[in-house]
C-alpha cells in the first residue's frame, strides 16, 4: 500500500485514493475533424511499460481533487507528484 | 506409550501447573508454557499426521513456525474448530482438544497408507497426466481425489469469537525479539525513536535465549543470562512496545505491514469470553528492521520423513526450553557444527547420544573435541542412507562418502536410535524481506541467499542477513543499526564472544544412496510429498524455472510455502541442470508468511457491519407497512409491499393497476442527486448530456442521457433547471457516485476554465413520486397552495413551494407515463410528508409501489433502465433513441464515437419490444434469442433484458436486444427454453400510450 502525496493534502495512505489511468492525454479539442484511427487512438491506446509511467490519481476520500503522479512500476516508487495542468519534474 | 521424557528444571515449563489435553481421543498431561508439540513430545508421541499424497506417517518435525508434519485440527466443536494449526506452536491450556488430520480412519491406521505402495505410479504431475483423460470422468476421479487429499475440515458454524483491527504508526518497527532483535530495540528506544518490538513466540530472546552452554559467552557470562538482563532493561525502556505472539504476516511495500497478534489461543477456554482473539496490527513504520532469524535445513536421505527424525536445533529447544528429550537413543546427522550444540545439551541432561554422524571428513571446533571426550562416536565423511521403522524411527544405516560427495562407498553400517537429530546448515529467513521487493544474492561460501538490495527505508540485521555466528550478529548488529537509525551512541562497546563452533559445513543438496534415486524416498518438501525424484522429473520434462517446477511438483506450495525444502529444491534443480544457484530464480514467498484465519483477515466486518446499509428517510414506514426489500447498490429500497396472503406475483400486479387506474406512490430518494451551480452550469450539461440545454427555460425539466467517450450510454436521468445558474441533475441509483466522479473528472482535468460547481445532495432530500389519475388532486391536498392546474404547472416544470413552513420543490415527471408529481423535502420531514401523502390519498385508493411495480410501469412504456436494458456495449442509436441525440451540437460527451465504424454498423444489437404468441406466456430475463432452431450451432441474436406480465394490457411484454432487430418489427423469433422453445414477435418498445396522453389524464 502506497503512501501519497496528496498535493492539496499532504501523506495519505493508497486506500483513500482511486487511479485514473494514464495521464497527459488530452481530449481532442475538435473530435469531429478526426479520422477514426485518430479517434480510436485517444480512446482505446494506453501504455503499459516498466518503468517511470506517468498516471492520474483522484483523492477520493480525501479533498476529492485529481492530480498526477509519476510512479515506476517495477518496484512502485513514486517519483514525483503534481497538478493538473502541471508538467512533470522527472523523465 | 506412557514412557516420560520431561525432566526436571527447564526453561519455559511451570512444573507446579500441570495441564490436561486430548489428543486423537487419548487424555494427556503436559504444563503450562507447553506447545502441543513439546507436551506430546513428552509423552512419547511421534506420530502426529499424515502424509498429503502418500500418507506416510509423520511426526513432529519442528520447534515453529516452519513446521511442515505436525498440523492438526484443533478443537472439536464445530463453530470453533480450526485446520492446519501447528503443533509447534499452539500453547496448552486446560482442556485443549486436537486431532490429526488427512488420515482416515485414525492416524494409526489410515487407509490412504495404500498410495505410499503405490507411490512408483504417483509421481509428479500424475495427477495431471492421469485424470485429465478422458475429460468427462473428472467428476468420478474428482469425489476420491477430494476425499483421500483434504487438509483438515473447516467450521460449519459461523466463529463465536471476536477479532479486531488496529492501526500502529511507529518510527522503527522490529521483526523478531532474537538477540539481535533485542539489541535493535534498545538501541532504537534509548534514541528516542518510538520504537515496536514484535515476535512470534510468546517469550522473548529468540533462540539464544536457550544458549546455556559454557561453550557460549557474551563478556563472559553465559549467553543466555546476558540475554535475559537485556531483555530486563528493555522492558522498563519508555519509547519501546514490546508484543509478543504477533507474528508479521505481510511486508508490503512503503514499509506497510500487517501483523496477527494473538491474545486468548493460550488461555483456558473459560477465560476467553469476551475477549478479543485475534487482532490484526496494520502498522506503518517509517523504518523496518527484520530480525528474522534463520530456519534451520533439513538434509535429503532416503525416507528422511519417518516420524522420530526432527531438526537438531528442534530437539536443542525441546530439551533446554521445555525439558523434553526427544529419545531415549539419539543420533545426531550434520554437514556443520550446529548438531554438537544439540549434542552437548543431551550430554549436560544426561540424554543418550548413541552416534554423531558426520557429511565432513575434518571437524575442528571446541565442541566436538568435547564431545569425542564423552566417548560419543563421530562418523567423519559418512552419510546416512536409509533409515528403518514405519511409525516411528528404529534404527538407520550409513555409508561413507566419496571424496566428491556425489557416491557413497565402503560397508553399510547399521546403527539403531528412537529418535534422529539433522542438520543441513541454516537459511536465513528472508521471506518477509523478498515479499517487500527486497533483491536477494547468493553467498557461494555457505549456500545461503541473502538480502542484497532494500526496496524500502529498512534493514535486516542477524541470521536473516546472512550473520550466523554470535560474533557476526554482535558486531555487525551494531554498526549496521547505528548508520540505520542515524545514532552515535549506544550502550554496546566492545563484545568479547567465546563461542564452541565454526562456520566449516559441507553442503551436499541432495545426499547419495546406495540405491538408484528412482528407488528412494528423499522427501524434499514434506508436507506436500514432493521427492528429489519428483524434481529431477520435472527438469527430465523440460521444466527449468523454479516457478514451474514449484508448480509441477506442488513444493513449496503447502501451507508452510516449504519453509524446510525450498533451498534443497533449487539446489538439486542447479546441481541437475548444471547451473550457478540463483540462476533459476528463487521462488516467491507470498504473504502470509504463517496461515492467518479468515477471522482476523475480516475483523469486525461481519454481521451488520460487513457492509454499509443506506436507508431512505421512510425506511420505518415500509417496514411498518410489511414491504420487502431489495438491495440496489447499498440501498435498501421498498421492492413490493405484499398485503395478506399476497405472494409477490399478486402484489405486482395489483400495484401495478392501482398506479395506471388511481393512484400510487413510491419512495425514490435513492436517486441520485447532484446540485450544479455555477455561470458555465448550461454549457456544461451541454457538454455532458446528449441533447441540448441552453434553452431549457428555468423552472423546466428536461430528461437527459449521459454517454462514455465510446459512444456508450452511461447514466440517465431527469435535470432541473432551477434558476439562470442553478439545475440540480438527477441520476440512477446505482451510478450517483461514479457520475458525481466523472462529472468532476472532466471539470478538473479536461474543462478547468468552466466556472461549476457540483455537490451530491442525494441523502439530503427525500423524493416522494405520486403518480396516477388521481395525483393531482392529492398532491393538490397536501400542498393546498399550489396552482396544480396543467396551464400553471404542466408536466416536465418545477415549483418552489413550501409544505407548512418547510420548503420544497415539486416537479411534474413522470418514468410511469401516468401524471407524476415528485415532491424532495429535507429528508428529516420526508416521512411526515410522506404519511401526509397517503392520508390524502385515501379516498383515491393511493397505493404505496416498490421497485418491482415501478420497473413493470416503465417498461410498459419502453422506458429503458440502465445498466438492466442496456450494458456497455449500447449506444443511443442501439436503444432507438436517436430523438435524444441532437444532431446541431458540436461536441458533447461521446459524440465522436456515435460514427465510428463499429457503432454504425446494421446488425448491432438493438433495442426492441418482445411479445409472446402465447400472452400468458411471460419470458426468462436473460433467455436468449434465436431466429433459426435448426442452424448448427445456434445463432445467438440476443436476449431478452426485461420482461413482466402487464395487468395493464393483459399480456406478457417484454423488452430485449436483438442484432438489427430496428428492421425486424413484426418478425417472428425464438426463445429456446429447457423443455420449449417460445415464439415471439418483434415489437415496437413502446407498449402502452403511444402518444402520451395519460400524463394529462384527467378523471
Ligand atoms: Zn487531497
Amino acid at each position: 500500500m502506497f503512501l501519497i502525496n496528496c498535493p492539496f493534502c499532504g501523506e495519505r495512505e493508497q486506500s483513500e485514493f482511486k487511479a485514473g489511468g494514464e495521464a497527459h492525454i488530452e481530449r481532442p479539442k475538435q473530435p469531429t475533424e478526426l479520422s477514426d484511427d485518430e479517434w480510436a487512438e485517444f480512446l482505446f491506446m494506453r501504455k503499459n511499460i516498466k518503468g517511470v509511467q506517468f498516471e492520474r490519481w483522484n483523492h477520493a476520500h480525501g479533498c476529492r481533487k485529481w492530480f498526477n503522479i509519476a510512479r515506476d512500476t517495477s518496484n512502485d516508487q513514486i517519483k514525483a507528484v503534481y497538478k493538473m495542468g502541471e508538467k512533470p519534474t522527472v523523465k | 506409550m506412557s514412557k516420560n521424557l520431561r525432566f526436571k528444571s527447564s526453561k519455559l515449563v511451570d512444573e507446579t501447573y500441570r495441564i490436561s489435553f486430548k489428543f486423537n481421543n487419548k487424555t494427556y498431561f503436559g504444563y503450562k508454557g507447553d506447545t502441543l508439540a513439546s507436551a506430546l513430545l513428552a509423552n512419547d508421541v511421534h506420530l502426529v499426521g499424515r502424509s498429503f499424497k502418500y500418507h506416510r506417517p509423520r511426526g513432529i518435525m519442528t520447534a515453529g513456525s516452519e513446521e511442515p508434519n505436525a498440523i492438526i485440527q484443533l478443537h472439536d466443536n464445530t463453530s470453533r474448530t480450526e485446520p492446519n494449526v501447528r503443533a509447534t506452536e499452539i500453547e496448552i491450556y486446560e482442556g485443549l482438544v486436537a486431532s490429526s488430520q488427512n488420515c482416515w480412519p485414525s492416524v494409526n491406521f489410515d487407509i490412504g497408507g495404500i498410495n505410499n505402495i503405490l507411490s512408483p505410479i504417483l509421481p509428479a504431475g500424475f495427477y495431471y497426466k492421469t485424470f485429465m483423460w478422458p475429460k468427462s470422468f473428472w467428476e468420478k476421479y474428482e469425489y476420491f481425489i477430494r476425499k483421500s487429499a483434504g487438509l483438515g475440515k473447516s467450521p460449519k458454524e459461523a466463529d463465536p469469537d471476536i477479532y479486531e483491527h488496529k492501526y500502529i504508526h511507529c518510527d522503527v518497527l522490529i521483526i523478531g525479539a532474537g538477540i539481535s532483535g533485542i539489541m535493535a530495540a534498545k538501541m532504537s528506544a534509548k534514541n528516542g525513536l518510538k520504537t515496536l518490538l514484535v515476535d512470534e513466540k510468546s517469550f522473548l530472546g529468540g533462540s539464544s535465549i536457550y544458549d546455556n552452554s559454557e561453550f557460549s559467552k557474551i563478556n563472559n557470562q553465559i549467553t543466555s543470562s546476558w540475554l535475559e538482563k537485556e531483555i530486563n532493561e528493555i522492558s522498563k525502556l519508555e519509547n519501546l512496545e514490546i508484543k509478543t505472539r504477533t507474528s508479521v504476516a505481510a511486508f508490503h511495500g512503503y514499509n506497510f505491514l500487517l501483523a496477527r497478534e494473538n491474545l486468548t489461543d493460550h488461555l483456558p477456554m473459560n477465560q476467553r469470553e469476551n475477549k478479543i482473539r485475534h487482532r490484526l496490527l496494520k502498522i506503518r513504520a517509517k523504518k523496518v528492521i527484520s530480525a528474522t532469524g534463520a530456519i534451520e535445513r533439513p538434509l535429503i536421505f532416503d525416507n528422511n520423513d519417518r516420524p522420530g527424525v526432527l531438526l537438531s536445533s528442534a530437539m536443542k529447544k525441546y530439551i533446554d526450553l521445555y525439558g523434553v528429550a526427544c529419545g531415549e537413543n539419539n543420533i545426531l546427522f550434520t554437514n556443520n557444527d550446529t548438531a554438537y550444540e544439540t549434542a552437548m545439551s543431551m550430554v549436560q541432561r544426561g540424554i543418550k547420544v548413541n552416534a554423531i554422524i558426520d557429511n565432513r571428513e575434518e571437524i575442528d571446533s571446541k565442541l566436538s573435541y568435547e564431545i569425542e571426550k564423552n566417548n560419543i562416536r563421530i562418523f567423519k565423511g559418512y552419510t546416512v542412507v536409509d533409515t528403518y521403522g514405519y511409525k516411528r524411527i528404529s534404527g538407520l544405516s550409513i555409508m561413507e562418502l566419496s571424496k566428491d560427495g556425489q557416491k557413497v562407498i565402503g560397508k553399510k553400517i547399521k546403527l539403531s536410535c528412537d529418535s534422529l537429530g539433522v542438520s543441513g546448515g541454516w537459511t536465513p529467513a528472508v521471506h518477509l524481506f523478498t515479499q517487500s521487493g527486497g533483491k536477494l544474492k547468493f553467498r557461494d561460501d555457505d549456500q545461503v541467499f541473502i538480502p542484497n538490495k532494500y526496496p524500502s527505508d529498512q534493514l535486516s540485521i542477524g541470521s536473516c542477513n546472512g550473520d550466523l555466528s554470535l560474533e557476526e550478529i554482535t558486531t555487525n548488529t551494531i554498526l549496521s543499526v547505528k548508520k540505520f537509525l542515524n545514532i552515535n551512541n549506544t550502550d554496546y562497546k566492545t563484545f568479547e564472544i567465546i563461542t564452541g563452533i565454526n562456520k566449516s559445513k559441507r553442503n551436499i543438496w541432495l545426499l547419495p544412496s546406495d540405491k538408484i534415486l528412482g528407488k528412494t524416498k528423499s522427501f524434499v518438501d514434506y508436507q506436500n510429498d514432493a521427492t528429489a525424484k519428483d524434481i529431477k522429473l520435472a527438469l527430465r520434462e523440460g521444466f527449468r524455472s523454479i516457478e514451474h517446477v514449484k508448480r509441477y511438483t506442488t513444493t513449496g506450495m503447502g501451507t508452510d510455502q516449504g519453509k524446510l525444502g525450498n533451498m534443497h529444491a533449487l539446489g538439486i534443480i542447479s546441481e541437475t541442470a548444471g547451473t550457478k544457484m540463483g540462476e533459476h530464480g528463487t521462488t516467491t514467498f507470498r504473504p502470509p508468511y504463517t496461515p492467518l484465519t479468515f477471522g482476523t483477515i475480516v475483523g469486525r466486518n461481519v454481521g451488520k457491519f460487513f457492509d454499509i446499509v443506506r436507508r431512505t428517510p421512510i425506511h420505518d414506514w415500509h417496514v411498518t407497512n410489511n414491504a420487502k426489500f431489495e438491495n440496489v447498490g447499498q440501498w435498501k429500497r421498498a421492492w413490493y409491499y405484499p398485503k395478506v396472503n399476497e405472494n409477490m406475483n399478486q402484489a405486482v400486479q395489483r400495484e401495478s393497476k392501482a398506479a395506471r387506474d388511481s393512484a400510487g406512490i413510491l419512495d425514490a430518494s435513492t436517486l441520485g442527486k447532484i446540485d450544479i451551480q455555477g455561470t458555465d452550469a448550461s454549457e456544461f450539461l451541454n457538454r455532458v448530456y446528449t441533447n441540448a440545454w441552453s434553452k431549457l427555460a428555468i423552472g423546466k425539466c428536461r430528461y437527459g442521457l449521459m454517454l462514455n467517450e465510446d459512444g456508450m450510454v452511461y447514466d440517465d436521468g431527469v435535470t432541473t433547471r432551477l434558476d439562470e445558474n442553478h439545475y440540480i441533475m438527477t441520476t440512477t441509483t446505482g451510478g450517483a457516485a461514479n457520475v458525481l466522479e466523472k462529472l468532476e473528472d472532466y471539470l478538473q482535468t479536461e474543462w478547468p476554465e468552466l466556472d461549476v460547481y457540483l455537490s451530491s445532495v442525494t441523502d439530503h432530500y427525500a423524493t416522494i413520486s405520486v403518480c396516477g389519475p388521481h395525483s393531482k388532486k392529492i398532491v393538490s391536498k397536501v400542498i393546498p397552495d399550489l396552482d396544480f392546474s396543467d396551464e400553471k404547472f404542466p408536466h416536465m416544470s418545477f415549483k418552489n413551494t413550501k409544505i407548512g413552513q418547510i420548503k420544497c420543490r415539486v416537479m411534474r415527471i413522470s418514468f410511469t407515463g401516468e401524471q407524476s408529481y415528485e415532491i424532495n423535502i429535507q429528508s428529516n420531514y420526508g416521512k411526515s410528508v410522506w404519511k401526509k401523502c397517503m392520508e390524502a390519498g385515501k379516498d383515491f385508493n393511493i397505493t404505496p409501489y416498490g421497485t418491482e411495480t415501478m420497473h413493470l410501469l416503465r417498461a410498459e412504456k419502453g422506458f429503458i433502465i440502465v445498466g438492466q436494458d442496456t450494458d456497455a456495449t449500447m449506444t443511443p442509436i442501439d436503444l432507438q433513441m436517436d430523438w435524444i441525440v441532437s444532431k446541431k451540437k458540436y461536441d458533447f460527451i461521446g459524440k465522436r464515437s456515435l460514427y465510428r465504424s463499429d457503432t454504425i454498423k446494421d446488425d448491432r444489437k438493438q433495442l426492441v419490444g418482445l411479445l409472446t404468441e402465447n400472452p400468458e406466456e411471460v419470458l426468462e430475463e436473460g433467455a436468449q434469442i434465436v431466429a433459426d432452431i435448426k442452424k448448427s450451432p445456434i445463432e445467438m441474436l440476443g436476449h431478452v433484458t426485461s420482461s413482466y406480465y402487464s395487468p395493464n394490457l393483459n399480456k406478457s411484454i417484454a423488452l430485449g436486444v436483438v442484432k438489427g432487430g430496428k428492421k425486424m418489427l413484426g418478425q417472428k423469433l425464438i426463445i429456446p427454453m429447457e423443455n420449449k422453445n417460445i415464439n415471439v414477435t418483434v415489437a415496437d418498445p413502446v407498449f402502452l400510450d403511444k402518444k402520451g396522453e395519460r400524463l394529462n389524464a384527467k378523471l
